[in-house]
């Protein structure tokens, strides 16, 4: 009898129990409180060759922080396959972390939920002022018009890299500065036994930085002034299908790289299969694969004639990291704090010199790490050259819709298929009906 | 299962309680007991399973964007027009739905039937004692056991174009193709997702087939060759039949499986799978986390859930139905 009241009343305590955890989820209207003033959680995105990577060079600036400050920073690296849908998950719960990076593209979309902290004035002076960052870097941050969403962490730019050795054995001297030099130095390289350009094709955000570029050489946007998405643009179709022709008309992309989407394309160059990269801040990631710096060059990105400048000499876009505070916070002042604390000049040296991207922190850039060489073209891309993807609250989904797109292109190619002008226009046009209607 | 389990010994003990009829509020407190002990299963399952539908065929009624998802109470009600855009065929997501639907009934059919197929053949072989049977039987479950995730990995890596394992076999060495081939973008990615999906259910059968056939009596068959019925014969008269009842559940389990897989497509195709091998798990995933529009990914999924239920009680009705006619 004694057991079973027993079992009796732990059935009620435990169904109790369950109710009561059921309805302790998350509440989502919160704006933010200093409750917890001792800790903060910290997502990083993955800039380095791996997460352990990662671990080791934020670690350490951690600790700093937790001596200066006080605050003790749970550090989590998120890869980036996940990011963007943790933070999803993040703001939809409305449990996240208090401190995230995220990819600069995003600003605008993320913005449009409500979810992270907006940058005014009042919010900028306490980490120094807004002036302390570059322009172009600032131009990532947000849609126009509203206060910016995040601020600028690491900056990166598209550059071209190429392997001495191979353009040597062609007998190239100089890499190329137009698309029409790179088909043509292809057909030297191709007849020594290497393959000329890698790609990423089922890679939809390396689709939507190389198509997006391409669309600005041929005077063209995606997006009309007024935000509505315009993807069966004459140009725009011209500059997708000039993307593809690389591989279906040019041949200079092998085929196989239409299913590259885990950085094989960085592989095959650090290996010293391939001529040509097009990427961006690849310099630690080509170290860790074991390519020693003197066996590459970095050149702008090519253009259609002349050199690389505004409007349709654009060649890179503004590529790189934002860093945010999420609305929810339960330590306020201790994300502002550590938001200082990153874009600090003496922080924003150490990492990115560890991440060989340019710090979007003025004074910082100053130093004489940024003035290399090759960090010199990446500089002056991002300072003349770079434009910054459209900031639009529908800017994830037109990164999936036409890197979607783009990569049926490349699957077309792939398999000997004719890639027209027609072909183009009737993927674009289907990845412009898939956009949200507002 | 966990609500049988309770409730049995609990009725074992009411002749007991029988006895003392006098005692009608201990009566009625053991009468109580059972249900109290249900309660937390029932307030899990509650929680875990029809709480989550719940919400989401609410939020099948909600315009639930970007703009609205921190605070899902803000979002406005959108009435039956998430259904709408789903189920309008003319316009390119309902098309794209139909699409991915009709692509995901043909792979289930063709995968369940060869799962099957493949699952009761080994297990007949597997009938008879021979050296090796119990490695071959263990062998023959490692797919099965194997983390799905770990096990699609290692698919893509045989699938690559350039240094796959799968065209060096039939490109380099049995020259089957002019060139080699494309398995994980374009129309190749069909047979590569049926491949790795037969691969990893066929086991499954395998062990529930199995399980069945150690309650067909021996004598049976043992009558029908003094009868002279061969090898084939057997498994018509005897096998096939007496194993409905098993395969009526393993077949709806394997088909509604199958049909609602996520991992291996997603896996192996990542976000956005090839048309080819667009199937709904992953096109419904697409339409709410990737589009960032969870109003019509709810009710593309209270869609599909009406669509499951629906086949799954016909099927059901149809072979008690034939069970029944069976046993009179």
């Amino acid at each position: 009898m004694r057991s079973i009241r027993a079992a009796a009343v732990g059935a009620v305590t435990m169904s109790f129990a369950l109710a009561l955890t059921a309805c302790g989820g998350g509440s989502s209207s919160g704006g933010g409180s200093n409750d917890s003033p001792k800790t903060l959680t910290y997502w990083a995105s993955n800039q380095g060759a791996s997460i352990a990577v990662d671990k080791q060079v934020l670690q350490p600036e951690l600790d700093k922080f937790e001596k200066q400050a006080g605050i003790k920073v749970k550090l989590e690296v998120v890869p980036w396959s996940d990011l963007l849908n943790r933070i999803l998950t993040a703001t939809t719960s409305g449990q996240g972390p208090d401190v995230l990076n995220i990819g600069n593209t995003w600003s605008a979309s993320l913005q449009a939920t409500g979810a992270l902290l907006p940058w005014d004035a009042k919010n900028f002076d306490k980490i120094g002022g807004k002036d302390r960052f570059v322009d172009s870097a600032l131009g990532s941050t947000g849609a126009e018009g509203k206060d910016p969403a995040a601020v600028p962490l690491y900056s990166m730019a598209y550059a071209l890299y190429y392997n001495k050795q191979i353009l040597a054995d062609a007998g190239i001297s100089k890499p190329p500065a137009t698309w029409h030099e790179l088909t043509a130095d292809g057909k030297k390289i191709q007849a020594k036994g290497k393959t000329t350009l890698g790609a990423e094709g089922s890679n939809l955000s390396e689709n939507i930085h190389h198509v997006f570029v391409f669309a600005k050489q041929h005077g063209a946007d995606f997006f009309t002034s007024d935000g509505k998405p315009d993807f069966t643009n004459d140009n725009v179709v011209a500059a997708v299908k000039q993307y593809v022709d690389l591989m279906a008309k040019d041949k200079v992309v092998p085929t196989g790289d239409a299913e590259y989407a885990q950085n094989q394309s960085v592989s095959d160059f650090a290996k010293g299969k391939q001529a040509f990269l097009l990427w961006q801040s690849a310099a630690a990631n080509l170290k860790s694969q074991g390519m020693s710096e003197d066996a590459y060059g970095i050149a702008p990105v090519p253009v259609q004639s002349g050199t690389p400048g505004t409007g349709a000499q654009v060649n890179s876009m503004v590529a790189g990291i934002n860093i945010s505070v999420f609305k929810n916070t339960k330590n306020l002042d201790g994300a502002t704090q550590f938001v200082k604390f990153m874009t600090s000049d003496d922080e924003q040296k150490i990492l990115n010199k560890a991440y060989s991207s340019i710090p979007p922190v003025k004074a910082a850039q100053e130093d004489a790490a940024f003035n290399s060489p090759s960090n010199a073209v990446l500089k002056s891309t991002l300072a003349t050259s770079a434009a910054a993807l459209p900031q639009v609250a529908s800017e994830s989904q037109f990164e999936t819709a036409v890197g979607t797109a783009v990569k049926d292109l490349f699957a077309d190619a792939a398999a000997g298929r004719a890639v027209t002008t027609d072909s183009v226009k009737a993927k674009l046009e289907k990845a412009q009906q898939q956009m949200p209607a507002a | 299962m966990t609500a049988t389990a309770l409730e049995e010994p609990v009725r074992k003990t009411s002749p007991g309680a029988a006895r003392e009829p006098r005692r009608r509020p201990g009566r009625l407190r053991r009468i109580g007991l059972p249900y109290l002990l249900l309660l937390p299963a029932l307030l899990l399952e509650l929680l875990v399973h029809l709480v989550p539908m719940v919400i989401g065929i609410v939020m099948s009624f909600k315009e639930l964007t970007q703009f609205y998802i921190r605070d899902w109470g803000t979002a406005p009600w959108s009435g039956l027009d998430n259904y709408k855009v789903s189920v309008d065929f003319d316009a390119p997501v309902g098309e794209a739905l139909l699409h991915s639907f009709f692509v995901t009934v043909g792979f289930t059919l063709l995968s369940v039937a060869l799962c099957w197929l493949i699952g009761t053949a080994a297990a007949i072989y597997m009938q008879d004692t021979f050296r090796g049977r119990g490695f071959l039987r263990a062998l023959f479950l490692v797919p099965y056991a194997l983390p799905v995730y770990a096990a699609v990995i290692t698919w893509v890596f045989m699938f690559q174009h350039d240094n796959g394992l799968v065209n060096h076999v039939l490109h380099d060495q049995l020259h089957l193709t002019d060139k080699p081939s494309f398995w994980l973008i374009g129309d190749n990615s069909f047979y590569a997702l049926l491949t790795v999906s037969v691969w990893k259910g066929w086991p499954f059968a395998f062990l529930i087939v199995m399980a069945g056939l150690q309650n067909i009596p021996r004598e049976l068959y043992e009558a029908a060759a003094l009868d002279g019925a061969g090898m084939l014969q057997q498994i018509r008269r005897i096998t096939l039949p007496s194993l409905r009842p098993v395969n009526q559940v393993l077949i709806l389990v394997l088909f509604l499986w199958t049909f609602n897989d996520f991992n291996t497509p997603y896996v192996l195709f990542g976000k956005s799978a090839p048309a080819a091998a667009d199937l709904i798990s992953v096109h419904i995933y697409q339409a709410s986390f990737v589009t960032w529009n969870f109003g019509t990914g709810s009710a593309m999924s209270v869609l599909l859930l009406l669509f499951l239920l629906v086949v799954t009680g016909v099927y059901l009705l149809l072979t008690s139905r034939g069970r029944r006619t069976a046993d009179a």
